[in-house]
């Protein structure tokens, strides 16, 4: 167990309704659910076997206190943030923001799983377009495809070149952003110290500890 | 002065040289012909989009918003912003919503702000280009520089999840929003019924679980195509690339043979007000548009 | 009685001038309906042709009018001449609405014009026009029979709208249910916290209002009469019965809670913390706003509520229905608990959820205070240490070891109906002495014996008859609140499982259909459906065989048996469908505007050809009150079917005399399409039984085909509801190609 999840274990005994309504984003509406299971069948991943555990069952697991179960399910990454279950939820709550609140703070706590690639993605795309203020698609791109390591970035490379090809022809791709040219922001410093306040801010917020 | 100013948020990709660069062409095109002045956010930033969930944190996110929102006020005061993209449209409605119910987080924000020297007073309404068009303009006026009517195109308005959901297009449905096809009737083009025009197209997923998406996406080029539609429209970048450029890619793995150019409404736009191919950044597509491209040479 | 004198008017407006040969038509109506007065009026319900009529029935002194113009539905107020025996031959309806404007049917549609114009001449001839019941009630006192919610809400509604009530409670104190609870659900905006129940002012009200007379510990000894004459044996415990004159009754006796004995494998009788829901308004009311304690004196840290013990219970064992508003109450007092110390740990175990009204706002203030919500199925309360232990199957996490440990357990069992004596299956009429059984035993929590509550003098049985379950028996679509037994209305969860919010609404509708019925007993006039109906039914009593099938089967209990045996007809308590006079062997029963004789001359008035000219003639007895309208609304949708039908409205498929269709049989008619309402369980019949008793008759009618070697084809059963219009059509012509197949009936030209 990490510090922080011991800590929070700690911190909220035995009640993780608690935990998630103070902690995740939007967690106080896991309480309102009334188990229709629309929010279930609502989810495009769904029918890919994707959701381990849909969003009705995540919320019943929540209320019957299974933590580590919830906190460590791959189910929440698999969120396309459609907001197909946002807006069909009879009961409105704000299903893809829970999603995402409670993957984050599982994120946060290091107990989501390792290597998921929905999360990597997530992690690359914000450093990425924190770093300039503007997204580097190139460099992205890149990231995404040596994450699990040279010689797989170079094989998922090769699979996706069409693609690559593709948009290169179409202007749509800029190689030389590669090697630091393209968008950027003018006052990269104040939005890196803006968000370090905010970071800031919110760890005092949710009474935890800053993290990266 | 023309008889419409926004505070223009292109957002990352429709830069130039970025993924949806053509729509940035189109829209510029046909901001002109609508006599729409549209003038960049100085130094806007990148809006997070939805997949920076977990890496941001709730903060972070809105903060980022912010700081167009300081930005637009004060150097385009008065003016409402415009996103083209859809994750852009959502990403700061979602922030204004959420920073003016919440005193608490707009505090913090403001707080964070005056990191960058920068505070807000009033956040602008946000809009997206196609509430531009429709609410602030209205189909008709859409229709009167209308050249070149698209007739005997059918295109399937691809319409799916960002625009439409949770905020949605004023008055329109979740479950079947008919603005894109209105927009498409409005410059003479044929909009067939389908029944995918409100599913997701995998969004970031595309590149996390690439399998997934391409499920998703598959079906929706083969209901369009089973609908007879010879194009896909649609008003989001990453709609429009998912759909585009993955095509080869599903080609391989399902055996299909799908080749549908994926077009941004504002393309359509461009060629009915008689506009060149170049203008509607019809060089832009990878899979070429040549039945359009024809259309704008004659 | 003054001579009679008949006349026939025509109407030529609507198109029947252009589709129908008038003149023909009143030469018929003269020379074969030998009416003395025949006249034709281009508009005849208009004030002009209304004023005709009367100047004939004032100044020419006609007695008995056949109108032939549109549906006897339609035009009812223009056509209201009360001292005048009326019959309408429904030509516009029944005949050009319902025939293609074409040269090749002209023919058919004339003669069919013409067999109505014969009809209505025949039935007005045999028609009188009802004088109305001398035998009528006057007696404008409401009695009430409950002293709960609803029982009190009935007598403040009958007061306020000036009736005198008597007010007959069988413990010591006003407030039944409702004044043991702590709170009740909310009835106001926005609905998020349980509000006063509000007994206590409604008994101030009662005790306060002179119009109003209540006896505590009090029981129904006997109830004699009829409405607007009833006599009431009120057994006042530790004193003399008092005899009440009363005029209508509410039976407002409320519910039982199921026995929470019956379920020990939810831990009730094994465990002192282990309540019903009324034992947690017991401790909710203890602890008064402060933290709820069990019997043990240990404050409550942890409950959970069961929903649907022993209710909506598949296996036969406990009961198979919803009690509607448990729900909601469990909501509620989870509540008591979260309002009393947030930290308490309240979960409530469902299987759905179900919130009436606003309920869903309270629901979602549970929701809102912390109250946690699963769905699951509880197999076992056990007591383990000091708590109890629920296990459960969760139903969305399937996890069927799923389990919770609680200190005090809730059980919400439903209600039982305290509907009295099951009268359908008493196998004898009630025994001497179960009276005595009356006064003790219906207390909460034992096993509660069916005694009488109302103990009725009337032939059928002592209380009103039951539907499904035990709750007592009414219309439920058409008149929620009648009851089987006219002027005696069921109010609150007597009749159906509900609430308090909906028992005030229910004993409100009560109470006014109550009022209406005292005042129309003492007029003579019926109630619905036939409201208003002067007539009613006499017998012949020289001919009658005492078989008793009228007494037996009156779905309404109207007619006793006197001493000599013979029926003993109580009008007031007649709703006139004339299923006595259907069930009549020897037909001596009749009413002065309907009998066996006004439907059987026209039937016989029909002109029926012979055999060479190839034009069946199908009878249709169609029920006035769904059938009959389902034509008339065809035609209005201008929906057309077979010129080969004759219809005759009757009031009820009860009241068809087998006579009819044997008698149609034998002058020659092809074919006999009865239509009547749905019966059974969920019947539509406006008058319960009717259609039931009637279709039992008629399937001995087949006996009678066979005996005339006529095939089984020539009576067709049809179940016809009122939203029937465009499939009836339809349906009619294929039972007339379904004749002309099978050939023509061998009996014409006898």
């Amino acid at each position: 167990m990490s510090n922080a999840n011991q800590a929070m274990a700690a911190r909220y005994k035995n009640n993780f309704l608690k935990e998630i309504e103070e902690q995740a984003e939007m967690g106080e509406w896991v309480k309102m659910c009334m188990q229709c299971g629309v929010c279930s069948g609502s989810c495009p991943t769904n029918f890919h076997s994707g959701w381990e555990h849909p969003p009705q069952e995540i919320f019943m697991m929540i209320r019957a206190g299974k933590r580590e179960e919830v906190l460590t399910s791959p189910s929440m990454w698999m969120c396309t943030s459609c907001y197909n279950c946002y807006v069909r939820c009879p009961r409105k709550l704000p299903i893809t923001h829970i999603m995402h609140g409670i993957a984050e703070y599982a994120y946060r706590l290091g107990l989501a799983p390792k290597m998921q690639p929905t999360l990597h993605l997530s992690q690359t795309f914000w450093r990425n377009c924190t770093k300039t203020g503007r997204v580097n698609e190139v460099k992205l791109t890149q990231a995404l495809y040596f994450k699990d390591g040279f010689m797989a970035g170079i094989k998922k490379g090769l699979e996706m070149k069409d693609v690559a090809l593709g948009l290169i022809k179409a202007k749509r791709l800029n190689i030389l952003e590669a090697l630091g040219f393209g968008h950027k922001c003018k006052d990269q410093q104040g939005i890196q110290k803006m968000l370090a306040k905010a970071r800031e801010l919110e760890a005092k917020r949710k009474n935890r500890q800053v993290t990266a | 002065m023309a008889r419409k100013e926004y505070a223009f948020y292109p957002g990352c990709s429709s830069q130039k040289g970025a993924s949806a660069s053509n729509y940035l062409t189109s829209v510029e095109s046909m901001c002109k012909t609508l006599d729409i002045k549209i003038t960049e956010i100085p130094d806007w930033n990148c809006c997070g989009a939805s997949i920076s969930y977990a890496e941001a944190g709730e903060l972070p996110r809105h903060v980022m918003n912010a700081r167009n929102f300081a930005l637009a006020e004060q150097h385009l005061p008065g003016q409402d912003i415009v996103a083209t993209c859809a994750a852009c449209w959502l990403g700061a409605r979602e922030s204004k919503e959420r920073l003016e119910h919440n005193s608490v987080l707009m505090a913090d924000t403001q707080e964070a702000l005056k990191e960058a020297g920068l505070q807000i007073k009033a956040i602008p309404e946000i809009k997206h280009m196609v509430e531009v068009l429709i609410e602030d303009l209205g189909y008709d006026e859409l229709k009167k520089p209308v050249k070149k009517p698209l007739e005997g195109m059918k295109f399937a308005g691809y319409v799916g999840c960002q625009t439409n959901r949770p905020f949605g297009i004023h008055g329109e449905s979740f479950e079947n929003p008919v603005y894109l096809d209105k927009l498409i009737e409005t410059v003479g083009g044929e909009a067939v019924p389908y029944d995918q025009k409100v599913t997701c197209c995998g969004g970031a997923l595309a590149f996390s679980e690439p399998d997934k998406a391409q499920a998703q996406i598959k079906d929706i080029i083969e209901s369009a195509y089973d609908n007879g539609a010879e194009m896909l429209v649609t008003p989001c970048p990453l709609c429009q690339a998912n759909t585009e450029i993955y095509q080869s890619q599903i080609n391989k793995k399902y055996g299909t043979k799908f080749n549908m150019p994926v077009l941004y409404y504002s393309q359509l736009m461009v060629l009915a007000y008689g506009g060149t191919a170049k203008e509607a950044g019809l060089d832009g597509n990878v899979i070429r548009a040549r039945k359009l491209e024809e259309f704008a040479a004659k | 009685m003054s001579e009679k004198k008949h006349a026939a008017y025509i109407c030529s407006g609507c198109g029947l001038g252009e589709r129908l040969d008038i003149a023909a038509l009143e030469a018929v109506a003269k020379k074969e309906g030998k009416m003395q007065v025949v006249r034709t009026h281009p508009f005849l319900c208009s004030e002009e042709g209304v004023a005709m009529i009367r100047a004939d029935i004032e100044g020419e002194g006609v007695t008995h009018a056949a109108i032939c113009a549109c549906s006897r539905r339609a035009k009812t107020e223009a056509f209201n001449f009360p001292t005048t025996a009326i019959s309408r031959g429904n030509l516009r309806e029944g005949v050009i609405w319902v025939r293609p404007d074409t040269e090749e049917a002209r023919e058919t549609t004339q003669e069919m014009a013409e067999d109505y114009v014969r009809m209505a001449c025949a039935e007005v001839k045999a028609m009188t026009q009802p004088a109305g019941n001398p035998n009528t009630g006057t007696n404008k006192t409401l009695m009430v029979v409950g002293g709960g919610i609803s029982g009190m809400t009935a007598a403040l509604e009958a007061s306020r709208a000036g009736y005198k009530v008597v007010l007959v409670e069988k413990t010591g104190s006003l407030g039944g249910w409702a004044a043991k609870l702590h709170r009740r659900v909310p009835t106001r905006e926005p609905f998020k916290s349980p509000e006063d129940t509000g007994v206590a002012d409604m008994v101030a009200q009662i005790e306060a209002d002179p119009n109003i007379k209540v006896y505590l510990n009090a029981t129904i000894a006997k109830t004699a009469g009829a409405p607007g004459r009833f006599k009431v044996d009120i057994a006042v415990e530790s004193g003399p019965t008092v005899t009440e004159d009363i005029g209508a009754i509410v039976q407002a006796t409320g519910f039982s809670l199921y026995d929470a004995n019956k379920l020990p494998h939810l831990g009730y009788g094994k465990s002192p913390h282990v309540v019903d829901q009324s034992g947690l308004e017991a401790l909710a009311r203890a602890a008064n706003g402060g933290v709820i304690k069990r019997a043990d004196g240990k404050e409550v840290k942890s409950v959970v509520f069961v929903q649907c013990a022993g209710q909506r219970d598949a296996s036969g064992e406990h009961l198979p229905y919803c009690s509607g508003y448990c729900c909601n109450t469990s909501i509620k007092q989870a509540i008591y608990f979260k309002d009393a110390n947030p930290d308490v740990d309240t979960v409530v175990l469902f299987t759905d959820l179900r919130t009436p009204g606003n309920g869903e706002d309270f629901y979602r203030s549970a929701q809102n205070r912390g109250v946690i919500f699963s769905k699951g199925v509880v197999s076992e309360v056990v007591p383990s240490g000091d708590g109890l232990t629920v296990k459960f199957h969760d139903l969305i996490l399937d996890d069927k070891n799923a389990q919770i440990e609680a200190d005090l357990v809730v059980l919400a069992t439903g209600v039982v109906p305290n509907s009295g004596v099951n009268i359908d299956a008493l196998s004898a009429p009630q025994v001497e002495g179960q009276e005595a059984a009356g006064s003790e035993g219906t207390e909460t929590g034992g096993e509660v014996k069916p005694v009488s509550i109302l103990n009725l003098t009337y032939r059928q049985g002592p209380d009103i008859p039951q539907f499904k379950w035990g709750f007592t028996d009414s219309h439920f679509i058409c008149f929620p609140y009648e009851t089987r037994r006219t002027a005696i209305y069921a109010a609150g969860p007597v009749r159906r499982p509900m609430d308090i919010a909906q028992a005030i609404e229910d004993a409100t509708g009560a109470a006014m259909k109550a009022i209406q019925a005292m005042e129309n007993a003492g007029l003579g006039r019926a109630a619905h459906p036939r409201s208003g109906d002067l007539s009613f039914p006499t017998a012949r009593l020289e001919g009658c065989t005492q078989c008793k099938r009228c007494t037996v089967e009156c779905p309404f209990g109207a007619i006793d048996e006197d001493e000599k045996r013979f029926p003993l007809f109580n009008e007031s308590r007649c709703r006139r469908c004339g299923t006595c006079m259907g069930a009549c062997p020897v037909r001596v029963i009749s009413f002065e505007n309907y009998s066996v004789n006004t439907v059987g001359a026209q039937i016989k008035a029909v002109n029926i050809p012979d055999e060479f000219e190839n034009k069946p003639r199908i009878l249709i007895l169609a029920c006035e009150n769904d059938a009959y309208p389902a034509l008339d609304m065809a035609a209005l949708n201008r929906n057309c079917y077979s010129a080969f039908v004759r219809a005759i409205p009757v009031r009820c498929l009860g009241s068809v005399n087998t006579i009819w269709i044997t008698d149609a049989l034998n002058s020659g008619y092809d074919g006999v399409m009865l239509m009547g309402c749905k019966h059974g369980e969920d019947y539509q019949c406006h008058f319960v039984k009717g259609s039931e008793l009637g279709r039992y008759r008629m399937s001995k009618v087949y006996d009678t085909l066979k005996g005339m070697n006529l095939e089984p084809e020539r009576v067709l059963d049809l179940e016809v509801a009122i939203t029937d219009l465009h499939t009836l059509p339809k349906k009619i012509d294929e039972y007339t190609a379904k004749i002309q197949e099978i050939g023509l009936s061998p009996f014409k030209g006898f």
